[in-house]
């Protein structure tokens, strides 16, 4: 069994040109992986680098050095050397991303910012509505508010939208930023439903989560980020 | 990069990437005026489907490279080719220049800054949109017309204003019904330069929700010049930051944009104003 994401060694510095040049190490020697069907919880105070480290697996951020591998169609890419076309390649087929805010584009309707996933793989638009429904109904999205832009909607509700777009797709993998920051307890609940289905087909997953119950109850393992902190 | 083949591997998926060749390629492209270089050495491959920004301030040298991607300049050094719909690639500077005004008319698209340069304005609507279709043969006055109100309502023009002439619509408008003129002919490739420059928010917002979609819907690869940051952010996958006539960082739109390199696109990236 090839583990789903396999990162090793990776290591990341912001140089801040327009504050003199000074470098800001953020991580180093990140060495972990994730296997299908499991979710890691990384673990660590604020500033430790963890969000840095979700990016850095949807090559968001560049890395230094060191290698970001993802399963990809059945080979390995290393996504910190990789091709702009072959990390969208990715994107479109094996990474998800589930970050803490949404950003919409103004004017469209929340029932089709949640189903695009979908269309852009080629889905039907019926079909793709019907999957965003379902979702944004375990969700607790009133049926109402799916024909608005979420723009206007509450932080909580944002963030279902988001949840919803996120978990979507059948993806491989999933990464998850703070998924249940502003939940009320109920939708927290579903969001560890969600999760738990995602694992069942063999979803390997990467969360970042500060609910110590709610990681209690969705974390396989727990990676300590702390041991990655990059001397300054 | 593909490093590790394994046995279950996609092969049906692994052959559309593989075969999926770049419609532009540029390849050292420059253009000096006497001792003043205003682009050099730019090369990229663009490929079916995707969105390239070229962003940088006003003279960064965005504009020439767009012309001299477009075949509208003479480049001083490198080339540009084009993959024709026959398959082939061909570099632009040995077209004769009826096949250049031909590629124009139907495999490109041009939408400028200004409508009042990529539309008649004295003309009506309809025959804006509808002399792209004639310029390729097509001669039917009611497949005309019924093609050109159907775009006039995917640009969310009521047809009701056909027959009217552009120079009687607003900015917003205008600048829509020469998007509908672009598309018209199905086109594969679309220089946009600075197209929602201009423009109010309100209707720049409109605007890029609706070449957003355009642009998924027809799998079109555009190449958009713009000053604005969060343009490109909406609309292109990859950038390239310009300055002093060279390209000094590319890459994803996202990482570019959220992990800046060079001093200069830290400073283009700071410099947002938050909204």
């Amino acid at each position: 069994m090839t583990a789903m994401i396999d990162v090793a060694d990776a290591m990341k510095t912001f140089t801040m040109h327009l504050q003199g040049g000074i470098d800001l190490p953020v991580v180093s020697g990140v060495t972990f992986h994730v296997n299908a069907g499991e979710c890691v919880v990384l673990s660590g105070p604020s500033g430790a680098g963890k969000s840095s480290i979700l990016k850095m697996i949807f090559g968001n951020y560049r890395c230094d050095s060191g290698r970001i591998g993802i399963r990809h169609r059945g080979a390995v890419i290393d996504l910190a050397t990789a091709e702009p076309r072959q990390i969208l390649n990715v994107r479109r087929a094996t990474i998800g991303y589930v970050s803490q805010f949404l950003r919409a584009v103004p004017r469209v309707a929340t029932i089709d910012v949640v189903a695009e996933p979908l269309i852009m793989n080629g889905m039907a638009r019926a079909d793709a509505q019907a999957r965003a429904g379902e979702l944004l109904h375990r969700l607790n999205i009133p049926e109402r508010l799916w024909r608005l832009p979420p723009a206007t909607f509450s932080g909580g509700e944002q963030q279902r939208v988001n949840i919803a777009r996120g978990f979507i797709s059948d993806l491989p993998i999933l990464l998850l930023d703070e998924p249940t920051a502003s939940l009320d307890a109920a939708n927290r609940a579903v969001v560890v439903e969600l999760v738990a289905e995602k694992k069942r087909r063999g979803v390997a997953m990467v969360a970042i989560v500060h609910d110590d119950e709610i990681r209690h109850l969705i974390a396989d393992r727990i990676v300590d980020v702390t041991s990655f902190a990059a001397a300054a | 990069m593909i490093e590790q083949d394994l046995p279950d591997q996609d092969v049906a998926d692994r052959d559309v990437l593989e075969t999926d060749q770049p419609l532009l390629i540029a390849a050292g492209l420059g253009k000096s005026y006497g001792r003043i270089a205003a682009c050099r050495d730019v090369s990229f491959s663009l490929y079916p489907g995707e969105v390239l920004a070229i962003v940088g301030e006003s003279g960064s040298g965005k504009s020439t490279l767009l012309q001299l991607l477009s075949g509208q300049l003479a480049a001083s050094a490198g080339h540009v080719s084009y993959r024709m719909r026959d398959g082939v690639t061909r570099d632009l500077a040995t077209l004769g220049e009826a096949e250049r005004r031909f590629l124009f008319r139907t495999d490109w698209g041009f939408v400028h800054q200004d409508p009042a340069q990529g539309l008649r304005m004295a003309v009506s609507a309809g025959a804006n949109v509808g002399e792209r279709l004639m310029a390729v043969g097509w001669n039917h006055y009611g497949r005309i017309r019924d093609t050109a109100s159907d775009w006039l309502t995917r640009v969310e023009i009521d047809v009701a204003r056909i027959d009217d002439a552009p120079r009687t619509y607003s900015g917003g408008m205008r600048q829509r019904l020469q998007i509908a003129r672009n598309l018209v002919t199905e086109p594969r490739l679309v220089f946009m330069d600075e197209p929602t420059g201009g423009l109010d928010v309100s209707v720049q917002a409109r605007l890029l929700d609706l070449l957003r979609s355009l642009v998924a819907e027809l799998n079109l690869a555009v190449v958009i010049v713009t000053h604005d940051l969060a343009v490109a952010r909406l609309l292109s996958h990859r950038v390239m930051v310009m300055k002093g006539g060279r390209v000094i960082e590319t890459g994803l739109t996202d990482q570019v944009l959220d992990d800046p390199r060079e001093p200069y696109t830290q400073l283009l990236v700071s410099s947002i104003l938050p909204p």
